[in-house]
């Protein structure tokens, strides 16, 4: 055992001096995210069991569908993207739609859990800032959750795409109609380009919102959550007749209007991808505003981590 | 020799209740300290301020560093356990051997396992599924392969069986403590914890009521079963405290000469446990002084 020990410690002081500022900044913080994805299993189950049922679905619906509704499907030439899109369409926005659930379900109990099991004094006692911790779990719903629904999504259409045509070629069909015509490789980067600018960018003061909520509120997170933004709005409206606060809080889930052809599954469909206007996006003063407002928060966060005790 | 932890005044209030009212304290390196006091005396937390989870007035250095600035810098060189039941439990052992490897750079992760070997915790077993006394030996692994310079332990053996407590302080004195480490240890189990300490603090109402080395304390203070025919005599000599046992009187006496005590009866020496029911257990404010050094 101790020549044992004698390796790991000669390898550690041999591999110290190669980049120990590196090391020492960003290893916490990798660790800190696979802990997460550790204990919220969620974060990747959830979107490859709804990917699974949407591909059992589509499966049961491709047998079942009648043969001469595929022939229109292959040959009718008015609305051939909508045709062939319409359940690829479909199976992205449910797979999205998890992933949202999911990371408002994490953000709200990403600080609050480990208050409640007062596990936080067992990550406290790590050599692990508060700054790192909380990234770590901001980088959640930032930027793993994207991650993992892209992937998952062109998976998913990917195995549609595969059934589509084993379905096509087990009735005798051609299948050059739907390989020609479906733009899978667009709507993925749309659907990439899609989870960037909304969830990711746009969306960031939302979820640095529910982790503020979660690191601050000692019971019912969800409610803390949204019911004061909705009690500002309602009382607004009866003091003042006005209803500003609750149109800046549509503002920002429903995205700018100027830019909001971006977002996926909208029509008509350009394959020449000239909808993505990344340099509109970037120009809308409230997609600026909201990003110093989520740091802000997210600023915040970390403060209520280090003051708040166990409960 | 180096000073681990240096306070002057140390001060925390929770809106108007003071939990720590003042403390100075001063431990050295290779020092065992027990802070010894009951139930909301300010000893959890001035645990806390030590270890930067707790923001607080006075002067307050361990190791040279500010807690309250400085925690993750700090936690490399300090290791802490609060209680068994703050490791989460939804994580597998083999996750924590993982996560402490991956952020600790003075983990050493064969020693764990070396540890872990002689116990029965299988390494894809939840901490949840774990008993007890099982999870405080998954802690007791990760302290011991952590090369720490200071290691608090706040009631670190609450609602273990005898067996876990004896094998926890066993463990800690024959294969943890070295004179360059120092702990930190506050407990209720007095007993327990008598043989191991170098350095004796009680605490009450968030201030200090007794601070010595066990050395003074073994040669300050004296209980004697005196005899009923001198029972007089020896009250004459103000003992702080006085107890029956049995039938016959037990006095407590704070440095008193034990060549003058032994002609009362038998002399021995208290146990922490008799000077804490003496120094707190009635608070009368005068045998509470004649403990105040």
């Amino acid at each position: 055992m101790n020549t044992q020990t004698n390796v790991v410690q000669e390898s550690a002081l041999e591999s110290q001096p190669v980049a120990p500022a590196v090391m020492s900044a960003t290893r916490p913080f990798f660790w800190s995210v696979r802990r997460e994805l550790w204990e919220n299993r969620s974060i990747y189950v959830a979107p490859t069991v709804v990917a699974g049922v949407i591909l059992l679905g589509y499966l049961i619906a491709l047998i079942h569908v009648p043969r001469h509704i595929l022939e229109m499907a292959a040959h009718h030439k008015d609305m051939p993207h909508l045709t062939f899109q319409d359940p690829y369409n479909i199976a992205s926005g449910f797979i999205m739609g998890t992933a949202l659930i999911v990371a408002v379900f994490y953000c709200l109990d990403a600080l609050y859990g480990e208050r409640r099991d007062r596990s936080i004094l067992f990550w406290k006692s790590l050599p692990v800032s508060d700054l790192t911790a909380v990234l770590s779990k901001a980088c959640i719903p930032l930027l793993v959750l994207p991650l993992v629904t892209m992937a998952i999504t062109v998976a998913t259409h990917w195995f549609m795409f595969l059934l589509n045509s084993a379905a096509l070629i087990a009735r005798g069909q051609s299948v050059a109609a739907l390989w020609s015509r479906l733009p899978l490789f667009q709507m993925d980067l749309q659907l990439l380009y899609h989870l960037f600018t909304m969830h990711v960018l746009w969306w960031a003061p939302i979820y640095a919102w529910l982790l503020l909520v979660s690191a601050w509120a000692r019971r019912a997170t969800f409610l803390w959550a949204f019911v004061p933004p909705l009690a500002i709005s309602i009382l607004e409206k009866i003091v003042f007749g006005t209803s500003q606060f609750s149109s800046l809080l549509n503002y920002r889930f429903s995205g700018d209007a100027a830019v909001n052809s971006a977002t996926a599954g909208e029509f008509p469909f350009d394959p020449n991808m000239t909808h993505l206007t990344p340099g509109k996006f970037l120009s809308i003063p409230g997609l600026w505003v909201g990003l110093l407002v989520a740091a802000a928060f997210l600023a915040a966060t970390v403060q209520l981590r280090r003051y708040r005790d166990p409960m | 020799m180096a000073t681990v932890i240096e306070a002057h005044g140390l001060r925390k209030a929770y809106g108007t209740t003071v939990a720590v009212d003042g403390i100075d304290l001063r431990v050295d390196e290779g020092r065992i300290l027990g802070l010894i006091g009951p139930n909301g005396a300010g000893k959890t937390t001035a645990l806390n301020a030590i270890l930067g989870l707790t923001p607080h007035h006075g002067e307050l250095r361990v190791l040279g560093r500010d807690p309250w600035k400085e925690r993750d810098q700090l936690m490399r060189d300090v290791c802490f356990v609060a209680d068994v039941a703050v490791l989460p439990r939804w994580m597998r052992v083999s996750q924590v051997l993982d996560f402490v490897r991956g952020v600790h750079p003075r983990f050493d992760r064969a020693k764990a396992e070396s540890f872990l070997a002689k116990t029965a915790i299988k390494r894809a077993s939840r901490v949840r599924e774990l008993s007890k006394g099982m999870v405080m030996q998954l802690h007791l692994a990760l302290l011991m392969a952590i090369d720490a310079r200071l290691l608090v332990l706040d009631e670190p053996t609450l609602g273990l069986d005898i067996l876990y407590r004896k094998q926890f302080y066993d463990s800690l004195l024959n294969d943890y403590f070295d004179r360059s480490r120092t702990i930190v240890v506050t407990t209720h189990l007095v007993e327990e914890v008598q043989h191991v300490l170098t350095d004796l603090m009680f605490i009450n109402h968030g201030r200090v009521v007794l601070n010595c080395t066990m050395e003074e304390f073994e040669s300050r203070y004296s209980e004697v079963t005196v005899n009923p025919d001198q029972l007089a005599a020896a009250r004459l000599l103000k003992p702080i405290h006085e107890r029956q046992v049995f039938g016959r009187s037990n006095l407590l006496f704070d440095g008193v000469d034990r060549g003058k005590l032994s002609a009362l009866g038998e002399v021995r020496t208290p146990s922490i446990a008799d000077l804490f029911v003496a120094v707190m257990g009635d608070e009368k404010p005068e045998t509470a002084q004649g403990a105040v050094r």
